[in-house]
Parts: C-alpha cells; structure tokens; sequence
C-alpha cells in the first residue's frame, strides 16, 4: 500500500504512468560562474530570468505544455519567464548546442528546450535546461506518457526546471484539498473539492448542501480525512477520493474534529470533546481502530500536526491560559511550550521539510500566519490581515497556503516561506480550510 | 419589584425582537413577528419569545454572565413546567477565532449552559449538546456590534412539533 517509501520519485513516476530517463549532457564547458541562487537567503532577491520556447515536435501540444510550465514558474515568484516575442533564436533542434550569445543578449539567465511527440504508447517529452552564461546543461530528461496526462507532464517539467535551479524539492505535480462555500455566511453550504495546484481539473467529492470542515491529504494521496457536520454529533470522516466511499472515524462518544494523518498514513490525530466540555488529542489506529489518548485536562487542545518523521506532534492548547502552540512525543508525554510572543497562537503545521512550523497568530485584532523553528526560535511573521488562517505546507515545504476572509467570503492565498510572494489562488467560488497534497509521484 | 422585572422582560423582548428583525433583514428569514407576541403558552414559539432561548459570552469566555443565569433561570423553570420537551443546546463562537478552536470553544459554552440547567433540576438525559464553532453566525458584520450576537449557546427544542 504505501509502496513510495523506499523507491526513488522516478521509480514512483514509473509507476504512475509517467516513465522518466536521462538524456545524455549535450557539451561540458569549463564552469565559469554558474546561476546558483540561494533563495531562502534574506535580502534583496531578483527573480531569475527565463526562456521557454514552445516544445519542438507537436506544435499545439508544445505551446500549452509551455503555457503551464510558464504560468507555474512565474506564480511562484522565483522566475520571470521572458516572453517569447522578445527571442532572437530560433531552436531547431534540442539536440544541437544554442546560440548561447543570442540568448544572453535578451538577458536570459537559463533556456528550457524540449520536444513533444505523441507515439503509440502515448506521449514522449525531451527537455534540456541550459545555463546560457556558461553554456553548461544543468539538466536532461526524457518522460514518457499518456496522452490525457499532458498537464501532468507539463507540471513535471516545471517541477524539473525549479529544482535544477533552486535546488529545492518540486512542488508542481500536485494537488490542494479545500472547502468551497456557497450560499449566505448564515446558512452557507461547504463541500470539499480538489483541484490541481495550479486550479485546473477542479472536482467535488461531497454534495451540495452539506457542512464539511478541514479536509486533510493521506500520504498516500488517495484518502481525505475531514469532519463532517449531520447526524447527532459531527464527526471525522474518512473519504476514498477515487470512489468517494465514506467512513465514519469517530463511531465514539463526543465530537471529534481537526484531523491529520501520521506521514506513514497509518494512523489519524484527531481532536475530541470530552462530556465535561473540553478538547483532548487521540490518535486512531486506521487498521486496528483502536483509539489512544495522548492529552487530557481541563483544556482545550487541538490542532494537532505531526512532524514528517512521525516522532512527535505539535499542537496548540490553552492549559497556560490562552492559545499557544506545544510539542509533545508522538505517543503523548509532557509537552513543551514553543511559542511566546505577544498574542495567540493556533492551527500549527509541521513543514515536511521538517524545519519549520507555521502558524496562525492573533494579535492587536489582526491575524497573521508566521513559521518558526520546531523549538519555537526563529519567529517570522510572513503576512498580516484583516483575518487569515489556517496554513498547510506544499511538498517541498517552499510554499505556504492559507486562506483570507474580508468582506462577503473566503479565499485561498499562497506565500512562500520567505515571505517575498503572496497572491490569490484562483477558485470557482469562496473556498476556505486548504490541505496541500504530496506529489502525484 | 414584580412590576420592574415585567419592564425588564418587555425591555428584553424588544431587544431580542429587533436582533430577531436585523436578522430577518440579513438573512430573509420569515418570522411571523406579530404571531410572536400572541404564542401559545407551552409552545416553541413561546420558548423562544417569552422565555429566551439563547445567552451571550463575552470574547473568548466560556462562563454563562449574569444576564445568562437570569435567562437559563426562566428556561429551567419553562422547561420543568413542560417535561415533554427534551433539547439541543448548540455552542456558538464568534468568526475572530481559528476554525477548530472555536469548535472547541463553543463544546464549552454549549457545557456550560448544560451544567447550569442541570444545576436548576434539569434531567441530564433531557439534553444533548452540540457546537457549531463559527460556522453559523446569526449576525454578520465587521464589529463587536454582531460578534457579541454570535458568541451564543441556543437551547433548541427537539420535539417542538409534538
């Protein structure tokens, strides 16, 4: 079942329908100072510069899959994608060096080149990425796939690209769990969509009219675990995404909310209401349904989050009078207190990087969402609002998503942890409570 | 002092009309305000109107105000009156809190509000409660003028219809 442990992402892309190989470095030039960048580095950043010409091979095919590389490496603030207009060169052949010159005078910092074929098996895709100051390629790759996977395959790509140059994960080919809202704040009706990362190929898995909160990924990328709203008590739920099947995980006294997966997938931290009215955290075995409970007390613990390598969990609770953020062994114990600043701290999430927590904060009436060290040093605050909350980590643990709620209803905002780029992810409608997916793989 | 306490109630009722008409405003709700005053004695509608069906908190507090004790105090002697009746109390939170906090923090006012008519005589197993965190404000606005409207603990009836 959770067969990616252990096998490299191009073993699991392989799997998924999208066979990946080398391509064979074009040239080795003597390395003269190369585009490195450091982007979690404080201070000034510019954005590097590059050029994508349309894919070789299948000209339509080869402009959209460059329209959403494009659009995914401009979003993310770190690249600016020079419009093709402005392209001295003419590439004929991905397989022949550029015409570095001719791509330096437009400025350009990095070229990405490939091709795009539609064969029996479906489709073959071969990129090379340039570093146009030294003429070094950085990066080769052949991808092989399906036809109806085309955006797929064009997220790969970026995801290539941004690694080749960053240094970090990728974060493209992957998806964002949210609650999309309709209807009047008084009565609004909330079910959970996902759509890829970019907003494309939105679909809903619950129905229209329901109340449902906080759906978060399995690591496995096939379950959400949520809390659904009807019945006696609202509960969490577990949702096949394929199939849309449900199961109820709180078939126990008191309502249980604020569910996460353990990164094995093997087990769900949840929150549950105890009969005097306050909130512990317990954990459910998914397998044996065996339910063990980590904290108790006249406090209200909640959002619990664990770290990536299912050691521990952080949380927020109340025991020392108002909300504030504490780690403790993932089996319980006692927690430590990690924050305190000024104000109240809650909805922590544990990076899958593993090197920071980010959080929502409420101070002098304002929210705001900031990541500090999973010892509590090291407090930043990326961005303050009217009301924003809720943040959850992409992949890479690069990009921070969240939602803000000013005027009629809610909308998803994305910032990376540098706090540089914040923008608004587009969605049909209000749309609240986001959980970012692991990569496809 | 019998005839102060009937100002107050009138007083109060007024209050609770008009909260009740800025909200029909808002959310097109229709309640019949003039059948309101005339509810049968025993009735849902009589409940809601005569008695109060609902406290406030202040920010972030979970303890039934003084105001709430003089409120539940009518509910328990309503509801020991009509022993038929078994009820729903649903903790509420205002929308400047975090989503799963406030479901916690309304599990709390909704307990609060149970073990107060459980103080009064009222049988336990007369009562469920339920929160609703911040997911069903009455009012909306951009002030403490509506928060305070929202940070509520509602004593539904069940069987109203029976």
């Amino acid at each position: 079942m959770n067969f990616l442990n252990g096998l490299t992402r191009r073993e699991a892309l392989m799997r998924a329908g999208v066979a990946v190989a080398s391509l064979p470095v074009l040239m080795t030039l003597p390395a003269r100072a190369q585009v490195k960048v450091d982007i979690n580095k404080p201070g000034d950043f510019q954005p590097i510069t590059i050029a994508i010409p349309d894919l070789l091979g299948d000209a339509q095919l080869g402009k959209q899959i460059v329209g959403v590389i494009s659009a995914n490496l401009q979003r993310c603030g770190y690249f600016n994608v020079l419009p093709q207009q402005a392209y001295l060169d003419k590439i004929t052949s991905i397989d022949t060096a550029p015409n570095f010159a001719n791509w330096r005078t437009i400025n350009a910092q990095m070229l990405a080149v490939g091709t795009i074929a539609r064969g029996g098996q479906g489709l073959i895709a071969q990129y090379r990425l340039f570093d146009v100051l030294t003429g070094e390629q950085r990066d080769g790759k052949q991808f092989t796939t399906t036809a109806e996977n085309w955006r797929r395959l064009a997220h790969i790509l970026a995801d290539a690209i941004y690694s080749a140059t960053t240094g970090l994960g990728g974060y493209f080919d992957s998806r964002i769990a949210f609650v999309d809202e309709a209807g009047s704040k008084q009565k609004r009706s909330k079910r959970i969509a996902v759509m890829d990362q970019d907003g494309a190929n939105l679909r809903y898995l619950t129905a229209d009219g329901s109340l449902v909160l906080t759906p978060r990924f399995s690591p496995q990328n096939n379950q959400l675990a949520y809390m659904q709203f009807g019945g006696d008590e609202p509960r969490v739920f577990l949702l096949d995404m394929q199939s849309g099947a449900r199961q109820n995980l709180g078939s126990f006294p008191g309502i249980s909310f604020a569910p996460r997966f353990s990164p094995d997938g093997a087990r769900v931290v949840m929150s549950i209401i105890n009969q005097d009215g306050n909130s512990s955290i317990a954990t459910m075995d998914l397998g044996s349904r065996n339910l063990s409970r980590l904290t108790s007390g006249p406090q209200i613990d909640t959002g619990a989050s664990f770290a990536p390598d299912g050691s521990r969990i952080v949380f927020e609770s109340d025991r020392g009078g108002g909300q504030q953020l504490y780690v403790m062994g993932a089996g319980g114990g006692t927690p430590q207190r990690i924050s305190f600043g000024q104000g109240r701290y809650s909805t922590p999430v544990w990076s899958p990087r593993g090197d920071l927590i980010a959080f929502t904060k409420q101070a002098a009436g304002q929210f705001a969402l900031g990541v500090m060290r999973p010892d509590g040093q090291g407090e930043r605050i990326l961005t303050t609002d009217y009301h924003a909350e809720g943040p959850t980590f992409a992949p890479n643990g690069q990009v921070i998503l969240f939602f803000k709620e000013k005027g009629p209803g809610p909308r998803l905002y994305s910032i990376d942890v540098t706090g540089r780029f914040e923008q608004m992810v587009p969605s049909p409608n209000f749309a609240s409570d986001p959980a970012w997916g692991p990569l496809l793989a | 002092m019998s005839l102060s306490t009937t100002l107050n109630r009138g007083f109060r009722i007024a209050l609770a009309l008009a909260g009740a008409l800025t909200l029909a405003a808002c959310a097109n709700t229709n309640q019949d305000q003039a059948a309101a005053g005339r509810a049968t004695p025993g009735s849902s509608q009589d409940f809601v109107v005569n008695v109060g069906d609902r406290v406030f908190f202040t920010v972030d507090a979970t303890d039934v105000t003084p105001e709430g004790r003089t409120t539940l105090d009518r509910q328990a002697t309503w509801l020991r009156q009509y022993p038929r009746y078994t009820f729903t109390i649903e903790g509420h939170a205002d929308e400047r809190g975090t989503r799963e906090y406030n479901i916690a923090l309304g599990a709390r006012r909704a307990a609060s509000v149970r073990d107060y008519l459980i103080s009064r005589g009222i049988e336990a197993s007369r009562m469920r409660t339920i929160s609703y965190g911040k997911e069903r404000p009455v009012a909306v606005c951009n002030d403490d003028s509506c928060w305070n409207q929202n940070r509520r603990a509602v004593t539904a009836l069940n069987n109203a219809g029976s």
